[in-house]
């Protein structure tokens, strides 16, 4: 049996220690071990490592890192495997409570009480938060029954409890294309999907086998621009939105239902970040990262949903075993790369992470464009790389990898990163 | 996106073209399946051959993986998250889940390990995707058995 003891005694000192056991926390330790780090420490809040990969049941997981399809429990299980070969100190049903500059952490957690660890280095890596109904604004009524997506994908797929009879579904991400179907097959009714944007959030994959499949209807373009019920919620009214997504009224519909589920995005949790006055990037929400994943201040490593929102699990792995590399190098008194070029989104280009890159290594930046194009389509990094592919859409992070030879003579640039439609690279 | 169901010129006699979008991997091709008689004659559109596969597979017989949970006697949480051993005919998926809703295990279950057999007649298991140690498993650490939680988390792959 593989199994995670807490540490026998927790140990002054760490040279690494990782906060948040989900697929980045898992990967940041593997990665520092890698790099020849002794003393990691990771700690989780919950009582089994793995994070939100525990109640994604679903498969469409590890393609990249493991080379096979499997379920969100079959990739924690490999990921805690992992950490566990490698003899890291796992301290669960435990937080992180504060941290100071000099990198003393204050955590608390049953076993230890509270206690303090001095580290060399840290990784950040506690995931993203959904956003609720106060971050969208939807007037009306304030019944049971309107929840994020995600916390009645806890609910049932960890708990065993239905949400509802009737649902509607507000937000057309993974986790509520996901809820839809796995709330079907438990015998819930879903009355349908609204989307306020005219193209779904989520990715086709999800679109064909979670709504087509069962018949649910996904309306676009509509939001949902009230809530009724005193107690329990007894129905939404929906409408359609005009091209600058303001309700039409005149067209609403009133959908009887007792349960509303928001899956309308995820924002990084920045909690640690803000209190060790991390510079944060205010279109993710997440800190401002160098190549290697180290954040505003020396030492501190973020990597994962915390970072930016990724649409693979694979993704934050990969992100993460850099990071956690980089932070046993650190630890162990190996130089950091110098970042000596910086990118910055250009042309239809929401975001871009890093922020900085070295002209010394081979990394990997990942972006998300704000529009889809339908059709051929030109990503470019300032006038260095250029690749040509066949459509984009926002749901899918775009990743390039850039290395020292594409960035020769760059050093001290800031390159802009474009995704234009092929044959208006003039724009 | 491709165009659908657009020839130049008449179609070639009884030549049927039905658009999918591939769900080999989260890319989502668009693909176009020409077919005879239900016989694929060629699948256009796809980048790499799991995308071929999907798109005759998807015309002949269509089939999704499955995921469910059962009820859990003696873990950390009441669920025990499975899934179908092998791809499961669209048509059966609803059946196939429901035939799961009765089911009741308990701990200790090695990750892997069949939960149920044959489920409602697709000749399919139900396999655990997440191991659960005995209750009250875990370290030896004198601390935890003081607080009595278990720190364990997985199991063996079986």
């Amino acid at each position: 049996m593989v199994t995670t003891e807490h540490p026998r005694q927790l140990a002054d000192s760490y040279d690494v220690t990782i906060v948040g056991g989900g697929p980045a926390g898992l990967a940041a330790a593997v990665g520092a071990r890698d790099q020849g780090a002794e003393r990691i420490l990771l700690v989780d809040r919950d009582p089994t490592p793995g994070g939100i990969l525990l109640q994604c049941i679903h498969s469409g997981f590890g393609l990249h890192t493991f080379g096979e399809d499997v379920t969100g429990p079959e990739y924690a299980h490999r990921a805690l495997e992992q950490v566990v070969d490698h003899d890291v100190d796992v301290l669960t049903d435990a937080y992180v409570t504060d941290a100071s500059s000099d990198l003393r952490l204050k955590l608390m957690s049953p076993s230890t009480g509270v206690a303090t660890v001095d580290t060399s280095t840290v990784v950040l890596a506690p995931g993203a938060r959904e956003r609720t109904r106060g971050a969208i604004r939807i007037p009306g009524e304030r019944p049971a029954g309107v929840m994020t997506a995600g916390l009645a994908q806890a609910m049932v797929n960890l708990h065993g409890r239905l949400p509802g009879r009737r649902a509607m579904i507000l937000g057309s991400g993974d986790i509520g294309l996901i809820m839809a179907r796995r709330l079907t097959l438990e015998g819930v009714e879903v009355a349908g999907v609204c989307e306020l944007l005219p193209y779904p959030s989520g990715i086709g994959r999800n679109v064909v086998q979670c709504l087509e499949d069962f018949d649910i209807p996904l309306h676009l373009s509509t939001t949902v621009v009230d809530i009724h019920g005193r107690d329990r919620l007894e129905g939404v009214t929906i409408a359609p939105v005009d091209d600058d997504r303001r309700p039409v009224m005149s067209r609403s519909a009133h959908v009887p239902c007792d349960t509303l589920l928001l899956s309308v995005g995820l924002i990084p949790d920045a909690e640690l970040a803000q209190r060790l006055q991390l510079r944060l990037d205010p279109v993710t929400g997440g800190p401002v990262v160098s190549s290697t994943m180290e954040t505003s201040r020396p030492g501190v490593f973020a990597a994962g949903n915390g970072v930016h929102v990724n649409d693979l699990a694979d993704w934050v792995s990969r992100e993460a075993q850099v990071a956690g590399a980089a932070a046993g190098d650190l630890a162990l008194g190996r130089h950091r790369p110098l970042e000596d070029v910086h990118v910055t989104p250009g042309h239809n280009v929401g975001y871009v992470v890093p922020h900085t890159l070295s002209t010394s290594r081979t990394q990997t930046v990942s972006f998300r464009v704000k529009e889809p194009i339908h059709g051929d389509t030109i990503l470019r990094i300032g006038d260095v790389h250029r690749r040509k592919v066949r459509a984009v859409v926002p749901a899918e992070m775009i990743t390039l990898k850039v290395g020292p030879k594409l960035l020769d003579g760059c050093a001290g640039d800031t390159l802009r990163v474009d995704a234009i439609p092929a044959g208006q690279e003039e724009a | 996106m491709a165009a659908t169901c657009t020839t130049d010129g008449p179609p070639p006699d009884g030549v049927e073209t039905v658009t999918y979008l591939c769900t080999g991997c989260p890319l989502g091709c668009r693909l176009e399946v020409d077919a005879i008689d239900d016989e694929v004659v060629e699948v256009r559109g796809f980048r790499c051959k799991r995308g071929l596969r999907y798109g005759t597979q998807e015309h002949t017989d269509p089939r999704r993986e499955v995921a469910t949970t059962v009820w859990l006697c003696g873990g950390d949480v009441q669920r025990l998250p499975v899934r179908a051993a092998a791809p499961v005919p669209k048509a059966s998926v609803r059946s196939f889940v429901r035939a799961l809703a009765g089911v009741r295990v308990s701990a200790p279950i090695a990750l892997g390990s069949v939960v149920a057999e044959d489920v409602a007649g697709t000749g399919i298991d139900a396999i655990a995707t997440r191991g659960v140690p005995p209750p009250g498993a875990g370290s030896s650490d004198d601390r935890d058995r003081a607080t009595g939680r278990p720190s364990v988390s997985g199991s063996e792959g079986g």
